[in-house]
């Protein structure tokens, strides 16, 4: 067990920076998932942590011991890899056992703990099995045995269900969840999918572009995002994003969008760029007979007890749910009104949240 | 008859109509080996008789007359010695010969036996690593050497026999073990780095990082991840070097007279010793091609998993 500190770590290919300056910190036992777009930096920033790939600057501190200049085998991490990586020659068992192994303990111990571990992952039956035929599912528990086993300080995965299909995705979500409750292991998980890391992690760390956006619980990263970039990338449908006019004084409590005042959170800081964005979820619109705005009716999906509405208007389309008791139709002309207090405005120049006073009384991120 | 069972029963004659076809096709190839290995079994006329004898008396005579040297004797000559003591001499004084001495096959076979398995594991040791490196490391310009490398093949030997003859004198490597075995491994060097490379670029770098992250060193993980994935291609390449090193007649004709005379250049040279002792070429023949039989038989599983390179992904 074991935090892991990053402080400044870069990371340039050539030219191309891969991960630029990150710092944060990963508590003890702690869930920690870094979530982003394809090709932002997730997977090179945990190859640093293993030791697969040496930064170009910075530090890396296991327990407050500085391991950047490691050998990944001289740091005591268990990386579970994007496709596994299953040593294909040997059965389930030789796997599993494999770190054990390198490690010389006993045989009694190896065998132990082995079948320990297969019994906590439920792959008993499989363990003299090769692995050449084994379902996806059962590789992914195969390969998460190989870490489980070593007690390593850290768990590193690489989109561990990437290659599962997504209903089996759902099932091992939960799973690794659970399991992480019971061993409480430091597990730093990397994944594109946000619904993935959203019903996951103690905390997550959104990335784009090589860049840290921000690091935060799943509520707040979902509530207060600090970009424009994470507020679109997490939730879906994603949020709406209305052009606005900028230039607002701290202390503002409404923005004009297309002419018309919309009421926003107070500012708590002032907007200096003459463009901006409001930012509104789709469970954060109402659609009522008047309203701030106004559209036509473009589409209707019914998802159960909500419906989702895709209302045209002079700002663009927006996606709006809203409770299926509404009764809507194609074309039909409505107005549109926020919750004042859940809207996020951006500077659309630095694409960062203007800090504002919101329901939950925080300040942004 | 229900439809299902249609598409089963064809598959099964088609099988079989595959089967059938391989089968034949072995049977046609096989007819020259065969020939040559019964051939070693007839006497000499019967070796040359015309039309050709598919069933004849079987005789040693002609693995007797590989084996041994013999002078021709008069019949008066051959009653003072005395009967035969074993039943190789009796063969040879059937024909009015005397057995002076062993020949020097065994020596020529040895010679091909420590030049070709020499040189073969040497390619591919050397080979293996290479490509390894080549694979998996940032080499300078490694475009450029691997096209070096390839580009050692594309010249004829023939082309290339008189400097490395002049230099094989100079360096007084001429006719020794120890020069075949550096020539034929680097004639093979370049087939082996290539085809191992592309073995090496099949196998996932995530499996040694796994093992490197579990606690091994570089090195280790190739030993025990790497290499034993690379065992189907280090044993097709393994194949193809030995049959090249066993086969190669020219180099060997040129560079080699005596002490390390492989068989090849060894073999044609019994036809001028005692007459057209075909019987005798073929029992050479024979023995020759039962190394490469023996090494590829044992090796098949391996290779048949090698010769389709990537075209299976796994
Ligand atoms: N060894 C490398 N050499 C050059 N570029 C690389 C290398 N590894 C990764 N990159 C680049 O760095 C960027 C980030 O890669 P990666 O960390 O794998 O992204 P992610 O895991 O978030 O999809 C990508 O654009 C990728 O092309
Ligand atoms: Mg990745």
């Amino acid at each position: 067990m074991a935090e892991i500190r990053l402080e400044n770590l870069h990371k340039a290919f050539g030219d191309f920076t891969a991960v630029r300056e990150s710092s944060f910190t990963i508590a003890d036992g702690e869930f920690f998932v870094m979530l982003g777009p394809s090709g932002c930096g997730k997977t090179t920033t945990l190859r640093m942590i293993a030791g697969l790939e040496l930064p170009t600057s910075g530090r890396i501190l296991l327990d407050g011991e500085d391991v950047t200049w490691n050998r990944a085998s001289a740091r005591d991490i268990a990386f579970v890899f994007q496709l596994f990586a299953l040593y294909p020659h040997m059965t389930v068992r030789r796997n599993i056992s494999f770190p054990l192994r390198i490690a010389g303990l006993p045989r009694k111990e190896v065998r132990e703990r082995t079948e320990s571990v297969a019994k906590l992952l439920q792959i008993e039956h499989l363990l003299d099995r090769g692995v050449g035929g084994l379902a996806a599912g059962d590789r992914q528990r195969v390969a998460l045995g190989r870490a489980i086993v070593r007690r390593a300080k850290a768990f590193l995965m690489d989109e561990p269900l990437g290659a599962l299909d997504a209903e089996f995705r759902d099932v091992m979500c939960e799973e690794l969840r659970v399991l992480h409750n019971r061993i409480g292991a430091t597990t730093v998980y990397v994944t594109h999918d946000q619904v993935e890391a959203m019903s996951m992690a103690d905390r997550i760390c959104v990335m784009n572009h090589a860049e840290v956006l921000q690091i935060g619980s799943p509520l707040e990263v979902y509530d207060r995002p600090a970009t424009k970039f994470v507020a679109g990338f997490i939730g879906s449908p994603s949020m709406n994003f209305l052009p606005a006019k900028g230039g607002l004084p701290a202390g503002s409590r409404a923005i004009r969008v297309n002419g018309s005042e919309i009421a926003i959170p107070e500012t708590q800081a002032s907007l200096e760029s003459a463009e901006a964005f409001v930012g509104a979820r789709p469970e954060h619109i109402q659609i009522t007979g008047e309203g701030a705005l106004r559209g036509r009716v473009f589409g209707v999906e019914y998802m159960g007890a909500r419906q989702l509405v895709t209302v045209d208007t002079d700002v663009g389309r927006l996606r709006v749910r809203s409770p299926n008791t509404l009764r809507v139709n194609d074309g039909e002309t409505v107005g549109l009104d926020f919750m004042t207090e859940r809207l996020a405005v951006f500077d659309a120049a630095t694409d960062r949240a203007v800090p504002t006073l919101r329901a939950e009384g925080g300040l942004n991120g | 008859m229900s439809i299902a069972a249609n598409p089963g029963q064809t598959g099964a004659r088609g099988r079989w109509l595959a089967g059938s076809a391989v089968a034949l096709y072995a049977l046609i190839a096989m007819i020259p080996l065969f020939w040559i290995f019964a051939t070693g079994f007839k006497s000499p006329p019967d070796s040359i008789a015309y039309p050709p004898k598919v069933f004849f008396e079987p005789t040693l005579e002609g693995y007797v007359n590989l084996f041994t040297s013999r002078s021709r004797q008069t019949d008066e000559y051959i009653k003072t010695l005395g009967p035969p003591k074993t039943w190789y001499e009796e063969i040879a004084r059937s024909r009015n010969m005397v057995i002076t001495g062993p020949s020097r096959f065994v020596d020529r076979y040895w010679n091909s036996v420590v030049i070709g398995f020499g040189s073969t594991f040497l390619a591919v040791f050397l080979g293996t690593l290479a490509a390894y490196a080549f694979s998996r490391f940032k080499v300078p310009l490694k475009d450029d050497l691997l096209f070096f490398i390839l580009s050692t093949r594309m010249m004829p030997p023939i082309a290339v026999a008189i400097p490395i003859f002049l230099m094989y004198r100079e360096l007084g490597l001429s006719d020794t073990k120890a020069g075949m075995i550096l020539l034929y491994t680097a004639v093979n060097l370049s087939l082996s780095v290539w085809l191992l490379k592309g073995f090496v670029d099949e196998i996932p770098r995530e499996y040694e990082e796994a093992a490197v992250v579990d606690g091994y060193t570089r090195l280790q993980a190739f030993r025990k991840v790497v290499l034993p994935q690379m065992r189907a291609g280090i044993a097709a390449t393994a194949i193809f070097c030995l049959i090249f090193a066993w086969n190669e007649y020219a180099f060997a004709l040129l560079l080699t007279s005596g002490h390390a005379q492989t068989a090849p250049p060894f073999i044609p040279i019994i036809i001028g010793e005692g007459g057209l002792d075909w019987p005798a070429v073929a029992a050479g023949t024979t023995l020759f091609l039962l190394p490469v039989v023996v090494f590829t038989v044992l090796l098949r599983n391996q290779l048949l998993r090698g010769i389709t390179f990537g075209a299976v992904r796994k």
